[in-house]
């Protein structure tokens, strides 16, 4: 388990995620999961998958998986893992090809682009692969139209220089997005507190917001922010409380 | 609840971990079977699936688990609940990949959505939606009103017709969301992703 605050940053296990904060609170407070492994350099698939496993134990929602898929056979590894959806980043680049053939294989809905985004030193928003360690050729706005084409169901843009500051969401990517974009936007790095969520989801080019801030662990910060969209007429979906079972 | 023998059929379509997921969070202790004789035997049987029609009766067909769970359902009264394709299952017929027919266990018919019938809405149709319920009695009781599950599906079944307690979606046009006719019921959403409510459901359905 990676902190992405301040850079990544390793703060332990999925143990010591389940030992230190009420990660079963977080599950009832959420409308998906999204799980990646963001080990740089080889990765252990079959690690990452028992982890998976046990994390997902608690968690009944929807959940999406990647990091380093590379492969149908891959990608199955993880479906039967526990995750509904697949997460692609580096293929959307470099490799087409495998995309459609996930799609066939596996449906259109089962399949999130990400995209990490960071503004480079002349201010223009620049794609990265490879767990943001190489640049992608082309711009921003290229991209988003040529992936509009790609059989994906959603699309998930990180900022990587909001991503762990906690400082909000960088809603000027969304400019970026054509004007015939059709696919879902969830927009990902820099929430840290309610009103972020709720900018973000108050932006019409937004369909989700996403987030892996601590503020989420500490207390029952997310519980509270999600009451707080539903009290704020937000349109989330609503459910239960966890007690009542 | 505990000592129930309750079969998850397993025919090599569905998420069938996350359905024993929900079923071992309720406490229970399900057994997962490819074989027509366990099913036979089965107390409560529970049908998952995501896919395609066609496909998946065929295998059922051609491993004999259509008729154990025909007979055990229908000669000794065994409760069955089908999950989104596994619903579909239960009807009549079925479009997907050509006309084939299904288990029978229910009359309607599975189709797509048309054009007509979604208008701007897209398939298929993914996420959270909420569904109206006839009666917040036996596999409804204790959910709030007009609770959200998570759906994701492409064909539906149309709700005319049945005789029971049903739960009905709108998504361009009105189908079938949920429904309880004696011992046979069915979710075209996934309770076992539906948080609380789909647990609450699920636990409704193994009381």
């Amino acid at each position: 388990m990676l902190s992405r605050n301040f850079r990544l940053q390793k703060v332990g296990d999925l143990r010591w995620l389940q030992k230190n904060y009420n990660f079963s609170s977080v599950a009832f407070s959420i409308d998906e999961l999204i799980v990646l492994d963001v080990t740089r350099g080889e990765k252990d698939i079959a690690l990452f998958c028992d982890h998976l496993k046990s994390l997902t134990e608690g968690c009944f929602v929807p959940i999406a998986a990647g990091g380093g898929v590379r492969s149908i056979e891959h990608a199955k590894t993880l479906l039967r893992s526990g995750a509904d959806k697949v997460v692609i980043n580096t293929p959307l680049f470099n490799n087409p090809e495998l995309i459609n053939d996930l799609a066939e294989e596996f449906g259109q809905q089962c399949l999130v682009a990400s995209l990490d985004i960071k503004l480079n030193d002349d201010k223009k928003y620049q794609l990265w692969m490879e767990n943001g360690t190489k640049p992608v050729p082309g711009n921003l706005s290229s991209w988003l139209e040529k992936i509009n084409g790609y059989p994906v169901g959603e699309i998930y843009l990180n900022s990587i220089d909001q991503d762990g500051t906690g400082q909000g969401f960088d809603l000027n990517m969304l400019d970026y997005i054509p004007e015939s974009f059709s696919i879902p936007v969830i927009i990902a790095g820099g929430a840290g507190k309610y009103q972020h969520l709720a900018e973000g989801l108050s932006d019409t080019r937004v369909d989700a917001v996403s987030t892996a801030h601590l503020f989420n662990f500490v207390g029952d910060g997310l519980k509270k922010a999600r009451q707080g969209l539903v009290k704020d007429n937000f349109k989330l979906a609503e459910w239960m409380n966890e007690k009542m079972l | 609840m505990k000592n129930k023998n309750i079969i998850v059929v397993d025919y090599g379509m569905g998420n069938i971990w996350s359905v024993l997921n929900a079923l071992r969070y309720l406490g229970t202790a399900p057994q997962v079977s490819n074989d027509p004789d366990q099913v036979r035997k089965a107390d409560t049987i529970i049908l998952p699936g995501v896919g395609s029609f066609r496909k998946a009766m065929e295998t059922l067909r051609s491993s004999g688990l259509d008729q154990a769970m025909i007979e055990a359902v229908k000669a000794r009264g065994v409760k069955i609940l089908g999950i989104c394709l596994g619903m579909q299952l239960l009807g009549s017929h079925g479009t997907e990949d050509g006309e084939i027919d299904g288990l029978g266990l229910i009359q309607n018919k599975v189709d797509k959505f048309t054009e007509k019938e979604l208008g701007k809405n897209k398939i298929p149709h993914i996420g959270f939606n909420s569904v109206s319920l006839s009666d917040k009695k036996g596999l409804f009781q204790n959910l709030p009103d007009n609770p959200d599950f998570y759906f994701v599906h492409s064909y539906r079944l149309p709700p005319e017709g049945l005789a029971g307690r049903t739960a009905i979606c709108s998504y361009g046009i009105d189908f079938l969301a949920a429904f309880e006719v004696n011992n046979i019921c069915g979710t075209q959403f996934h309770p076992e992703k539906s948080q609380t409510n789909g647990l609450i459901l699920l636990k409704n359905f193994l009381l």
